[in-house]
């Protein structure tokens, strides 16, 4: 990630330690990931022991220290999105895509994750792809879903 | 935007938005919500204002995108007003029609409308549909005329009408006062009483003090908060403002979970405008008290929601619990006193100081004052957010406003509080729901959300469910949470898989007494809960899994098995077709027979099976019956000629 | 500071506001044991086999000694039924990650818990955060943290800080209740042999001996 980029980010923040959090939570934004260098960047400029950088981004479930795909899915896992059928439909897409949650494909098309409550139940199962909602999912309308990005 | 000064030029200002405003012209307002977003409503309003412009009626008729209505079974929601006529489950192809007839003709278009589910009848007005009716809306009611991205639209309704009499007219203590008389308890979870909180941290030593909104709403299942801070965000700005007065706080902290992207979005733009008008900043409406607030997100972690991990996190450390044993309101942030409340709670403050104490505390129960936000979801006809005064039984919630449970099923169990509650029971149905009630059943109102579970739904699944939120979320810091939950949901595991042991219940309540005695912070210490509900309501259910194999909900996937009733199977080929395993033997006129070795119990021909056949059937604790032998597979059909 | 009078397993006991219950039973000769404890490093309150029954205004608590803070009249008891089964079973879930560690062998063997009573997970590691906290707030290094949470908690040497550092210091090797830290660290070295070789220019390791002291090459 472009170094000035990231010394941007830390700026609008003052460099203040305490927006630790904030500043990796939009360099993961920008960039779908937290390469090491950054990591290191960021708790150099910010004052930060890189110990507690690295705890902060593998404690959260936002940051990721590995490249992402192209296209983000998330399914939402929460309890009314659990009661109306959201294990079959993780079940599929796992099948579909050959991945598991915390994983990315080969071609670094789909990463999968699972997301506990997005708070839209009305519509459960839920499964949020690159920040758009498809919900009342099945098995076979996942895949369908899946099917139309590339 | 011009800077307002004063408590008068605020009301010059509110008559002038007022006056430029006529109560009667025709407005379509649409629910822009997370979800209705999801369901479309980006579309329907570009439609909307495409089709108001097309018939020539751009002067005649406003268009307001609102926040969350609450119906949410029934999204895209529109409501226009002067009349109050509620259009359903909209989509973009409807809206020509919604124009020219309804807002040009003045008809009223009955396929929109609701229909009440006993009598049939066509049910024109918003107020007047069960699922309304029934609600006490003092938190969410305004959401339907508000867009939270106008702080106009806020002022309109007398917005920050109480954080100017609260400035100009009260000193601290007694908008402390106040607060402490009206009971309000904390609507977080916990329920303690916030009058009593601000209190100790308003007494703490310390110059620098901070205030913050909790909306971190992890328990899945729940989303009032968001729907309160997405749709109103002034409100819970206002309700702060005035708590940082009555504490001596000048710095506010808004903590809202990254999963939620509008609300982060609206609130960031409510703070702007209020900055604007000069309702945050310095020497606010001409009294002297500054106020700045200050916006965290979340970056997903359950446990962070917790008062101590979310201070933790503000400070930019790993969002951790700590030990509670000198209150936050004392040692928060950075160690000065910083007094924390849910959204909900700080969204009460204005009215209470507007219409008094006197008037919040007729509403709800004895310990349980005013009205509070529930998430009805999960198996039940009517999802979506409902506000009742608190003593309002469950039954009423479930049933009449929430409609009862979809295609005809029977009522199990309620689910409240998060993963730290508990499972109610059909017994308890005519509980009058409040915080004390709650806990003393065996769960506890937590955030407000309530899942509805049916005849489907394997309750030791459920405690596995939560158990295995609970080990995904756990800090992981001290041994009885970390340790004793994953023990826990090794156990429930094996049951739910056909490998518990006789004794397994009784190691589950002593790891239950462990972790709930020794944990650190509440996550820990209420994790029994979801476990501990289970087995004292469904305490057979867990004894058939160990000792028959057997799960009564015909759920748990190791121990069912799809049978296909030769004497019902028609040989229609649907479940053969479909089946994605390829494991169903037969033909046209041949019964179906399921390989049982190769099923993967997908269920997909259960729900495949047509109605009127009914042939799959879900057996659990019995040996399947061997498949008719193949010369008997075959249906001799009779011929049409007689 | 005022002084104050709290009753510990019958006895009364003067302690100066401000101490932990901990510290106040420590004054006077009352052992509670602790795992996570350490007298250099910020009361943690991660193992939980300090907790104490902890009457106050009437109500009774269980708390953890090493981090509640004395109140006057508070009345304490450093062993009982409820204390004691709960100490028994944070030992036998300690056992399953690390059934051979001197440290909890000692204790189960006083308060009757097996290492067979949980399935064995040896991770070895019991989470205590010793050398975690001792490389933070004492040597200010940083040499070694915590990754992840929950059951996926970890403890991890930095590659980079640990190879410069660790060789020249090893302070928290003789903290680790369960003795694998020293193991982490060797681990660590043979795993990025060419960084350690990049940083002096020749290949520095620590070797462990027989009796379990370290020696340099």
């Amino acid at each position: 990630m472009d170094d000035s980029k990231v010394d941007q980010i830390i700026n609008k923040h003052q460099g203040d330690v305490s927006s630790l959090i904030q500043v990796l939570l939009e360099i993961q934004k920008e960039n779908h990931w937290l390469p090491k260098e950054v990591l290191e960047k960021v708790s150099k400029k910010l004052k930060v022991p890189l110990s507690r950088a690295q705890h902060v981004a593998t404690f959260y479930k936002a940051f990721s220290l590995v490249p992402k795909g192209r296209h983000e899915i998330h399914i939402c896992m929460g309890t009314a999105c659990h009661v109306r059928g959201s294990p079959r439909v993780l079940d599929a897409v796992q099948d579909l895509l050959g991945i598991r949650p915390g994983e990315t494909d080969s071609e670094l098309k789909f990463s999968l994750e699972t997301v506990n409550c997005l708070g839209c139940c009305a519509l459960g199962p839920v499964m949020e792809v690159d920040g758009k909602y498809h919900g009342k999912m099945a098995p076979a309308k996942a895949g369908e879903v899946l099917r139309k990005y590339d | 935007m011009p800077r307002i000064n004063s408590p008068a030029e605020l009301e010059e200002l509110r008559k002038g938005i007022l006056s430029k405003r006529d109560q009667n012209k025709p407005c379509i307002t649409l629910c822009s919500g997370t979800a209705c977003n999801a369901s479309g409503s980006g579309e329907i309003a570009a439609s909307i204002q495409e089709e108001i412009k097309k018939q020539g009626l751009s002067a005649e008729v406003d268009f307001r995108r609102t926040g969350c209505h609450g119906f949410c079974e029934r999204g895209p929601i529109i409501v226009i007003h002067p009349e109050e006529i509620c259009y359903l489950q909209i989509q973009p192809k409807d809206v020509p029609e919604i124009i020219s007839l309804t807002m040009k003709e003045k008809k009223v278009i009955e396929r929109l409308l609701y229909t009440d589910p006993n009598t049939n009848a066509k049910i024109i007005h918003e107020s007047e549909i069960p699922f309304y009716k029934n609600q006490e809306r003092l938190v969410l009611g305004s959401n339907g005329r508000i867009d939270p991205k106008s702080i106009d639209d806020y002022l309109a309704l007398g917005g920050y009408s109480a954080l100017a009499k609260v400035l100009s007219q009260m000193t601290s203590e007694q908008v402390l006062e106040e607060v402490k008389k009206s009971n309000l308890r904390g609507r977080g979870g916990g329920g303690f009483p916030a009058g009593r909180k601000w209190e100790e941290c308003r007494n703490a030593p310390g110059e620098i003090k901070y205030v913050v909104v909790n909306a971190d709403e992890g328990d899945p299942g729940a989303y009032m908060n968001r729907a309160e801070l997405e749709g109103n965000p002034h409100m819970v700005l206002e309700g702060l403002t005035i708590g940082a007065y009555a504490i001596g706080s000048h710095e506010g902290y808004i903590y809202v979970r990254q999963e939620y992207p509008l609300a982060v979005e609206n609130v960031g733009i409510a703070i702007k405008q209020a900055e604007e008008y000069g309702f945050l900043g310095e020497n606010i409406l001409g009294s002297g008290f500054d106020f700045t607030i200050k916006v965290h997100q979340g970056a997903g972690a359950f446990v962070s929601g917790e008062s101590s991990a979310l201070m933790t996190a503000i400070e930019g450390r790993v969002g951790e619990p700590r030990p509670k044993y000198i209150h936050t309101a004392i040692k928060g942030i950075w160690d000065r006193p910083t007094n924390l409340n849910n959204v909900e709670t700080w969204a009460f403050v204005p009215q209470i100081i507007n219409k008094g104490v006197d008037w919040f505390t007729s509403i709800g129960t004895a310990g349980s004052k005013g009205t509070k936000v529930f998430s009805l979801v999960g198996k039940v006809n009517n999802t979506g957010l409902v506000e009742v005064p608190m003593g309002t039984t469950l039954r009423k919630i479930i049933f009449d406003i929430g409609g009862g449970i979809p295609a005809g099923k029977k009522f199990k169990a309620v689910q409240t509080g998060g993963p730290s509650g508990g499972c109610i029971p059909e017994a308890h149905l005519d509980m009058k729901v409040d915080f004390d009630e709650l806990t003393k059943a065996g769960s506890m109102m937590g955030s407000g959300g309530m899942i509805v579970m049916d005849e489907d739904t394997c309750m030791v699944d459920v405690a596995r469910y939560f158990l295995d939120f609970l080990s995904d979320e756990s800090c992981g810091k001290c041994v009885p949470c970390r340790e004793g939950i994953r023990q826990m949901l090794k156990i429930l595991s094996n049951i739910s898989k056909g490998k518990g042991r006789d004794g397994d219940i009784e190691l589950l309540e002593g790891l239950s007494e462990v972790t709930r005695d020794a944990s650190l912070c509440a996550l820990g210490k209420s994790a029994p809960n979801p476990v501990l509900s289970t087995i004292r309501y469904f305490r057979p259910e867990y004894e058939a899994h160990i000792r028959e194999k057997r799960c009564p909900a015909y759920f748990c996937k190791e121990l069912i098995s799809y049978y296909i009733d030769p004497k019902k199977c028609q040989a229609c080929m649907i479940c053969l077709r479909q089946c994605p395993g390829g494991v169903i033997a037969g033909g046209k006129n041949q019964i179906h027979v399921i390989d049982q070795e190769k099923c993967t119990k997908c269920g997909t021909c259960f729900e495949v099976c047509p109605p009127r056949f009914g042939a799959v059937k879900k057996i659990s604790g019995e040996p399947v019956p061997s498949p008719v032998p193949e010369e008997a597979r075959i249906i001799v059909r009779e011929s049409k000629e007689k | 500071m005022s002084e104050i009078l709290l009753q510990i397993d019958g006895r009364e006991v003067k302690a100066k506001e401000g101490k932990t219950i901990l510290e106040a039973a420590q004054s006077v000769g009352i052992l509670i044991p602790t795992l996570c404890h350490h007298e250099k490093l910020e009361p943690y309150g991660a193992c939980r086999i300090c907790t104490v029954e902890a009457e106050t205004r009437g109500r009774t608590n269980l708390v953890a000694a090493c981090c509640y803070p004395i109140e006057e009249n508070l009345v304490v008891r450093t062993r009982s039924e409820k204390v004691d089964k709960i100490r028994k079973m944070l030992l036998e879930l300690m056992l399953a990650h690390a059934p051979e560690a001197g440290a909890l062998q000692d204790l189960a063997q006083e308060y009757g818990a097996s290492k067979a009573h949980f399935e064995k997970e040896p991770s070895f590691c019991i989470l205590c955060g010793l050398c975690v906290r001792y490389c933070t707030e004492v040597k200010k290094k940083n040499a070694i943290g915590f990754v992840d949470r929950g059951a996926r908690r970890e403890v991890i040497f930095i590659p980079e800080i640990a190879l410069k550092e660790c060789p020249s210091c090893r302070e928290c090797f003789p903290l680790c209740p369960t003795c694998v830290l020293q193991a982490k660290f060797v681990l660590t070295q043979a795993l990025v042999p060419t960084l350690a070789t990049k940083e002096k220019g020749k290949a520095e390791s620590v070797t462990i001996s027989d009796n379990g002291e370290d020696s340099s090459s």
